[in-house]
């Protein structure tokens, strides 16, 4: 292509030619990056939907039908609790008890929900992909009959109203996300309250009143430029450091005469997550504060506002919509992150819903983790339903800020 | 807001200003308005209290595990094993597997990932650019668990499949690198399509005048007019990939290995943080500081690369705006 290759063309037509094949060619493969990037994600998505729903074959422990001439779910709670009483030991009745509410004090869901997961026993023996139960259902209706004869085959969503409303169980078929999703909920409730003040405030201070000049203002401003790409999992060190050591009574909630000993609370993990996010936070909110018109600011002036009046009458409604745009994209980074939880230490076996910020907790990306980590195949299965209700919810997020974005920017122009 | 004591204040402490401005007009002291400064500052400032906070703790512990008598700093640098049960503290394994698998994502991120930018910039019609980056945003979006998912269940048994099972561990450093480098793209991309959109129209302009291609304008022309923001994006994919945790911890196996094999599992850095910080640990215990010292390296590493990354877009933004 360069000069001394020229005379090497018969003549100018065919060095031209060449030229467009090369740059053919390169576009091609241009175009072949792309694709890439367009068939990973759909790749990623199948292969978590595809784990998601299939057929399974399921094995009773006790079949319901021995229990009671009519289904399960139609009987009363005394007839609940009867074939409870009746087939397991007391050993496992007080055990129960001791777990929960006294039998004749629960609902006729939880007994139902009880005598299902302590009598009936339900276990996935066999389970398949979407592809499979899609494309080879007969030969799976075979095989189901000649090596589970016992079994029951059916068509199992692994995601379903029952696995967003249960708690954690020891098994995957009866396990729920509704703890975790708890959990994740509460940990960015203490994380946007702790963050959103804060970076916001960071934010004006940085945007309306630091002088660039001055040598502590350049260094909070390159400071939190250089937060920003510090790996989360350092933050979740220093917050074990600090929030789960070294101010362990404040945490656990000792000062106050609640809570066990222990700092690893929801707390502490949501003043981890806090830091975390807050670099992004300022940076989103400085932007929306920076493109806010002079002259809104002068005019404010002019009539004789102070500073703050301008900033909060006129500088802040402003600012409001990309400011809370920036805040939940910086909200659904905090709801994915798992590392720096299992640092401040998350819990995987939690039972119970999150009662106040000084719980234990789990959250749902650990939960994805814990079961991703599991070898067996189920718990691949309903590590791939909780994928699929964070993704769900980190869609819907993030459309919700898109809205946000567009229906003030009609609104502003 | 304050009036009354401001007025106060000024007919008692300045009566010669009074004569030339009356009271009313004056300017007041406002003490709301500076308490509300001094609060905003102390936003900002936690900023700099956390980067403190990091130094210094991660500097404590660290300092009490070297100071402890098994562990030299030589050994650490050089030891090429790494079991602090038994005292042995040899970083080599653990950055070793971290170098493999970040440069396994370099692999797929850098050309994959400048090639795609210079697809949107140079060539996409903005409706192709409308559909394909959004489609790059959810790539990014995607919380990395849920690759660390993709790399066990999707590309683990691919590898596997193509390269047999004998080959290829159930838990391996290609297949997390590989991930990582699918989840490190979008970065790449959306940075370079940055750098390389910020290339004044007039230069391409001129390139098309004097007969060049459209290839030709975008190697020979743009591509190094926006060469310093593309290196910066590399650089911070390369700190993206060494701070990278979950991929690595699903999919690239525990327990630290020094092997040069990618398809052997061996454990990262960050891996090992994740894997010991899991588990229940004892205060004070050498496992224990010895997360704070790999984190303070960790910490360190990427720092630097991001202040060079730093360095490098601002003297990129000098030359064209």
């Amino acid at each position: 292509m360069s000069a001394s290759n020229t005379t090497a063309y018969k003549n100018n037509e065919q060095y031209l030619s060449a030229r467009h094949r090369t740059a053919g060619l390169w576009k091609a493969l241009f175009t072949l990056a792309v694709t890439t990037a367009v068939i990973a994600l759909v790749v990623l998505l199948f292969s978590i939907i595809n784990q998601s729903f299939g057929y399974v074959i399921v094995e009773n422990n006790v079949a319901p039908e021995t229990l009671a001439a009519q289904p399960l779910e139609s009987l009363p709670p005394d007839a609940l609790i009867a074939i409870l009483r009746e087939n397991l030991t007391k050993n496992r009745l007080r055990t129960i008890e001791r777990d929960g509410l006294p039998l004749v004090e629960r609902s006729q869901q939880d007994l139902l929900d009880t005598v299902i997961a302590s009598v009936v026993q339900p276990r996935v023996v066999k389970s398949y992909n979407l592809d499979r139960s899609l494309l080879e259902a007969a030969a799976i209706r075979t095989e189901a009959a000649r090596d589970f004869p016992g079994g029951r085959l059916e068509f199992r969503s692994w995601i379903s109203g029952y696995f967003i409303t249960h708690a954690m169980a020891p098994t995957p078929e009866l396990a729920g996300v509704r703890t975790a999703l708890l959990g994740s909920i509460f940990l960015i409730l203490i994380t946007i309250t702790f963050a959103f003040p804060v970076g916001v405030g960071a934010a004006i201070y940085l945007e309306e009143y630091a002088d660039n000049r001055s040598r502590i203002n350049r260094i909070i401003q390159t400071n939190i430029e250089n937060l920003a790409g510090v790996p989360s999992i350092v933050y979740g060190i220093l917050g074990l450091a600090i929030f789960v050591r070294a101010i362990e009574p404040v945490t656990s909630g000792a000062v106050f005469g609640v809570g066990d000993s222990s700092g690893r609370t929801i707390l502490s993990a949501g003043l981890t997550m806090g830091l975390l996010i807050l670099p992004i936070l300022i940076i989103n909110a400085q932007e929306a504060i920076r493109a806010t018109p002079n002259s809104l600011r002068e005019a404010s002036y002019g009539l004789g506002a102070t500073r703050w009046q301008t900033i909060w009458s006129h500088v802040l409604p402003y600012a409001l919509p990309g400011i809370l745009t920036g805040t939940i994209l910086a909200i659904s980074r905090a709801l994915g992150e798992t590392a720096p939880l299992i640092v401040v230490g998350a819990s995987t076996m939690i039972t119970k819903d999150p009662s106040g910020v000084f719980s234990r907790f789990t959250a749902l990306p650990i939960q994805i983790y814990n079961w991703t980590t599991r070898p067996q195949d189920e718990f691949r299965h309903i590590a791939a339903a909780a994928i699929l209700v964070l993704l769900i919810t980190l869609l819907s997020l993030n459309a919700f800020a898109i809205l946000l974005r567009n229906h003030f920017r009609r609104r502003n122009t | 807001m304050d009036k009354p004591m401001a007025k106060a204040q000024i007919s008692s402490t300045q009566p010669a200003q009074e004569k030339l401005i009356r009271p009313d007009l004056a300017r007041r002291p406002h003490t709301g308005e500076n308490l509300i400064q001094v609060f905003l500052f102390l936003c900002g400032a936690i900023s700099i209290l956390t980067t403190l906070g990091i130094v210094y703790e991660l500097g404590k512990e660290a300092w009490l595990f070297f100071g402890s008598p098994d562990v030299s700093l030589v050994q650490f640098l050089t030891g090429t094993k790494w079991q602090p049960s038994i005292g042995q503290f040899g970083v080599l394994p653990l950055v070793n597997a971290t170098l493999i698998t970040s440069l396994f994502a370099m692999l797929i991120a850098l050309p994959l990932g400048l090639s795609a930018a210079i697809y949107l910039s140079e060539y996409a019609t903005p409706r192709t650019r409308g559909i394909l980056k959004p489609v790059l945003e959810v790539l990014a979006g995607v919380p990395t668990v849920v690759y660390g998912y993709f790399a066990l269940t999707f590309m683990t048994p691919l590898l596997r499949g193509i390269f047999g099972k004998d080959t290829v561990d159930i838990y391996n450093t290609l297949s997390a690198g590989l991930v990582m480098g699918i989840m490190i793209l979008p970065l790449v991309s959306s940075m370079s399509e940055d750098a390389l959109s910020a290339v004044p129209r007039t230069l391409r302009d001129a390139a098309s005048g004097l007969g060049a291609t459209r290839l030709e304008t975008a190697i020979q022309v743009v591509l190094p007019a926006a060469l310093s923001g593309i290196v910066a994006a590399f650089i911070i994919a390369v700190s993206r990939a060494v701070g990278e945790t979950m991929i690595v911890a699903v999919a690239a196996g525990s327990g630290p290995n020094f092997t040069f094999n990618p398809f052997h599992a061996a454990e990262t850095m960050t891996g090992y943080i994740a894997r010991i910080s899991g588990g229940d640990l004892a205060y004070d215990s050498p496992d224990y500081n010895s997360i704070f010292a790999i984190g303070l390296l960790l910490f360190f590493v990427t720092l630097v690369l991001n202040i060079i990354s730093r360095r490098l877009v601002r003297r990129f933004r000098e030359v064209y705006e």
